[in-house]
């Protein structure tokens, strides 16, 4: 019999299995936290604080990796709360390209965020990495919420191919030794792209035909020139 | 941001994992391939193949018309000249050739490949077509050419050759055992369900293979074997757990027979002497069989590298006897598991795509089922089993066949010891292929049928679990392609008006869901799953006997359909080609994480992009004996024929064995592999042929257009170095 533990979320008295995160407790009384960087099915670690609740200490909590506590009193919709959602959102959208990320939109207008707030700040500016037939990695629409290296390592795939490169403001995602995909162990399983929640990682059919190529010119891409196989089926 | 017209939720065509995928769709155009988080089996992963590799569905060498053979006269083997049909004419000449050699050689004369890739549908009404319409059992696919050494070693040992456990059970296992299984590459989604056993779970993980595969940097011991050598190693493990009393008394009481029998036999295996021919350690194989005989749950997993073998069927009863011994077997977590390759192979077999046995294994040469299909397509049925499918390429040889029907197969590919194959195929009177794209075989054929994608039509595939889960139309077909139940259908009206015959069943379905209703009417397996409750339910395992049934992710929880298990006598030996003087190296083929099957498919699509040509993987001691640096060309030559490749020097290979993956029509490992069978289960030697190696120059017009390296061709690179 797994040990029960009762809160209260937003005034509601809510019981839960202990080791329940504040996440999943609010969400079993049908109370909504928003998220960016959590993914149900992947490990939480509490990275873009977007999730950030009040449990009654000075520092706000992060709802997807703060277990419920016995007793614990949590409001999810303070006015502070409300402001530190409002202004990671707000920094987010300065430095990073958000144009593909309809959930982080929904999330700017919800909370009255300024995506013009943080203008002028310096801009996160990467090279678009096309170097494999199956995926585009652009990074200026990267937020850093971890999931393509989870997927990539203990998450999914066991590959390990990605990982967290630079320091501070200049982190971002790249590979070891800045290598192309090709020249790591990437096995392009695309676990990496099925999580991307900013479409910084993206198909490269699907980024060809945005750039208003014709499925047959996409197919034609993808060939290599000279190579003398399967002339018989006229290709 | 392109927003999808329509995201339509189906199974992936490539190996038999089943993974779910959901296809987003804009302008009739797959733009992108999603994974859906909350389904069984694969819950959000894919592997390359499934994400990336299904645009060969818009390919434009795709068959848009029915196509007859205009140059008839100058044999099979010359350049086809096509000439575009109506399907009106090409079903004709179809049905009346085959009607035109049922009624002169009998109906035994025609031979026919049914479809691991086409849905149940499309081979249920297949085999019914040959059956019923046919007069002949002449019906086998690819199965044989890859677990048929299992499927006969587990129906002599518990009388049942599917899967035992589901995919879901990976989650609870302490140990297990991957053998002659590269499943990173062949079963990649599956491989991470083994991975996180071993690395979430503490699971123990043994692997018994030549090869430094991928799962070996997972593993707690590998045992390396020489290629050949497996029932030596997994004899001494038996020998282990008896000596040192480690099995399971009580399971070998009650749900066994013949173990006392076997006792005797096994003296002789003791881990020193398995040392002596395998190589590998005595104290590793008793480690091994300690942690396996040990564990509370271990399941076994293994792939083609021990079905496909002249003792292939010994492989799979020895590591029977290994399970049954421990009752490692009719428990969650415990199992014997053969992995499938290929989309529904699972389902072809179980729609009746085999010789011996209508839909579920039911037995044609059993008078009582026999006579409930006979009442059911009202049609007389040949009691007789039919040839395998490794017996059609000897029959079209030797002119007991005359015709053949190959629906969404390439023998050509596939078949061992090409030039064979390509001589038998030459001396038939009509050859009719049903596919997609015309591949080696389709270039030998009178005429062509275009079939659809798996994106284009409905229907079920069952996945290597027994999991029956939906296929669904996403895109409208391209030209005038059909789908093969209708073309099939179509074509069975036709022939049945030229017999004069009218079956009370009838080919007259409209949609895959009649069909799928009528296979289940015949087969009390299936009769608890239908298309609502797949819809509702995402996938049912089978055997399934009744709605209120759940299904059945483990076999065997009370008893084997055989009754009790049966240990098996097995015999050390073997029947294949050795290296000698003349040919010193061995040979042993398979596949590439990047390729699929004779990559009809695969080589047509963005995956030929990052894996483009056939390598040969060599040890490097091996290498530098010959003077071979990885990008050397060297002739590969076996006693039947020579293939041109570029040389892959990796630690992967073990010392005197080189790896050729069998994909590339261009380096067909198929050339040189030898026709030699296993003498119960008709399968193929694939993974033994003695081979030369000599190093070459670069073939005339081969490769224009290449100039960088070969490890800087995509992923062709050496496994071991980047691991």
């Amino acid at each position: 019999m797994t040990e029960l533990v009762t809160l209260t979320i937003d005034g509601h008295e809510v019981t839960v299995p202990a080791g329940t995160t504040v996440l999943n407790a609010a969400a079993s009384i049908g109370i909504t936290i928003p998220v960016v960087c959590y993914h149900p099915h992947l490990t939480a670690n509490g990275l873009c604080r977007v999730c950030s609740v009040d449990v009654g200490r000075r520092l706000q909590a992060a709802a997807c990796v703060t277990l419920v506590a016995p007793g614990m009193v949590v409001n999810t919709q303070t006015k502070d709360v409300r402001l530190a959602r409002r202004t990671i959102l707000e920094m987010l959208a300065s430095a990073v390209d958000l144009s593909e990320a309809p959930h982080l939109q929904d999330l700017l207008l919800e909370y009255d965020a300024d995506p013009e707030r943080f203008a002028g700040f310096e801009q996160r500016h990467t090279p678009v990495y096309d170097d494999n037939p199956f995926y585009i990695r652009d990074y200026n629409k990267c937020i850093n919420c971890w999931r393509c290296v989870q997927v990539c390592a203990e998450d999914a795939q066991y590959t390990f191919a990605l990982n967290f490169d630079g320091r501070g403001f200049h982190t971002t995602i790249g590979t070891f030794m800045g290598d192309g995909m090709p020249d790591t162990t990437c096995v392009f399983c695309g676990q990496c792209v099925g999580v991307c929640p900013t479409n910084a990682l993206k198909p490269k059919r699907q980024a060809m035909l945005e750039e208003g190529y014709d499925p047959d010119d996409i197919f034609r891409q993808t060939r290599r020139g000279g190579k003398k196989k399967r002339a018989l089926v006229g290709e | 941001m392109i927003i999808p017209d329509r995201t339509v939720r189906t199974t992936c065509p490539y190996c038999g994992v089943g993974c779910q995928m959901n296809l987003k769709v804009k302008d009739d155009y797959i733009y992108a391939v999603e994974a859906p988080f909350d389904a069984a089996p694969n819950h959000g992963m894919l592997c390359v193949k499934g994400r990336y590799g299904t645009d060969y569905v818009k390919h434009p060498g795709r068959v848009r018309t029915p196509l007859i053979r205009a140059n008839r006269a100058e044999g099979r083997s010359a350049k086809p000249v096509w000439r575009e049909a109506t399907w009106d004419e090409a079903l004709d000449l179809v049905a009346d050739e085959l009607v035109r050699i049922r009624t002169t050689y009998g109906g035994d004369a025609i031979a026919s490949y049914a479809s691991a890739k086409a849905t149940n549908e499309d081979n249920y009404v297949f085999q019914k077509l040959i059956r019923a319409l046919l007069a002949t059992n002449n019906v086998d696919h690819c199965a044989r050419l890859c677990h048929a050494g299992s499927v006969t070693g587990l129906q002599l040992s518990i009388g049942s050759s599917a899967m035992s456990n589901s995919i879901a059970e990976m989650e609870n296992l302490d140990a297990f055992i991957v053998t002659g299984s590269n499943t990173t590459e062949t079963h990649p989604v599956i491989s991470n369900f083994l991975k996180r056993a071993v690395r979430k779970n503490g699971a123990r993980l043994i692997v018994i293979d030549p090869r430094r595969i991928e799962m070996t940097d997972f593993a707690t011991l590998w045992l390396r074997q020489n290629p050949g050598s497996d029932v030596a190693v997994f004899q001494a493990m038996a020998h282990t757990i008896v000596k040192e009393e480690l099995y399971d008394p009580d399971f070998i009481a009650h749900r066994t027979e013949g173990f006392n029998e076997y006792l005797e036999s096994l003296e002789p295996f003791t881990p020193e002497w398995a040392e002596s021919v395998s190589g590998v350690p005595a104290d590793s194989i008793r480690e091994a069989a300690r942690i396996y005989a040990g564990a509370e749950r271990a399941a076994i997993y293994w792939g083609m590298g021990i079905s496909q073998s002249t003792h292939g069927t010994d492989n799979t009863l020895s590591l029977v006897n290994l399970a049954l011994m421990c009752g490692h077997v009719g428990k969650a977590g415990t199992g014997l598991n053969p992995l499938r390759g290929q989309n529904n192979v699972q389902g072809c077999s179980d729609s009746g795509g085999l010789p011996n046995v209508f839909t579920a294994y039911q037995r044609v040469d059993d008078d009582a089922i026999r006579g409930r299909f006979e009442s059911v397509w009202g049609a007389a049925l040949n009691p007789v089993p039919g040839l395998t499918a490794t017996e059609m390429i000897d029959g079209a040889h030797s002119g007991a066949v005359r015709g053949m029907f190959v629906l969404g197969e390439n023998p050509m590919m596939s078949e061992p010891n090409l030039e064979h194959a390509r001589h038998a195929l030459e001396k038939l009177e009509f050859l009719v292929c049903q596919d997609i794209f015309i591949n080696e075989t389709g270039e030998m054929a009178d005429v062509i049928l275009p079939a659809v994608s798996f994106a284009e039509k409905d229907g079920t595939f069952t996945n290597t679990d027994r999991r029956v889960q939906r296929c669904r139309a996403a895109v409208p077909p391209v030209g005038q392609s059909r789908a093969d139940w209708d073309i099939l259908s179509d074509l069975g009206r036709r022939i049945e008006a030229r017999l004069g015959a009218t079956l009370s069943a009838g080919f007259n379905y409209t949609h895959p869901e009649q069909i799928w209703e009528e296979m289940r009417a015949v087969t009390p397996d299936f009769w608890g799953i239908d298309y609502a409750r797949l819809e509702r339910e995402g996938g049912v395992h089978w055997p399934c006997p009744s709605f209120d049934h759940p299904g059945t992710p483990f076999l065997f929880a009370e008893e084997f359909p055989r009754g009790r298990g049966k240990f098996w006598e097995v015999q050390y030996g073997t029947n294949s080609e050795l290296p000698d003087a003349e040919y010193p190296f061995n040979l042993s083929t398979g596949r590439v994480l990047y390729h699929w099957s004779g990559s009809t498919m695969t080589g047509r699509s963005r995956l030929e992009d990052i894996y483009p040509e056939a390598v040969c993987e060599m040890h490097p001691d091996d290498a530098a004996e010959l003077g071979l640096v990885t990008g050397d060309w060297v002739n590969v030559s076996s006693r039947r024929g020579t293939i041109t490749l570029r040389v892959l020097v990796t630690g992967r290979s073990p010392r005197r064995t080189v790896f050729v993956p069998f994909h590339f029509a261009e380096a067909a490992a198929n050339l040189l592999t030898l026709d030699r069978i296993d003498a119960r289960a008709k399968i193929p030697d694939y993974k033994n042929t003695a081979v030369r190696i000599e190093k070459t120059t670069r073939p005339a017009g081969y490769d224009e257009g290449y100039d960088e390296h070969l490890f800087d061709r995509g992923a062709i690179k050496d496994p071991v170095q980047i691991h």
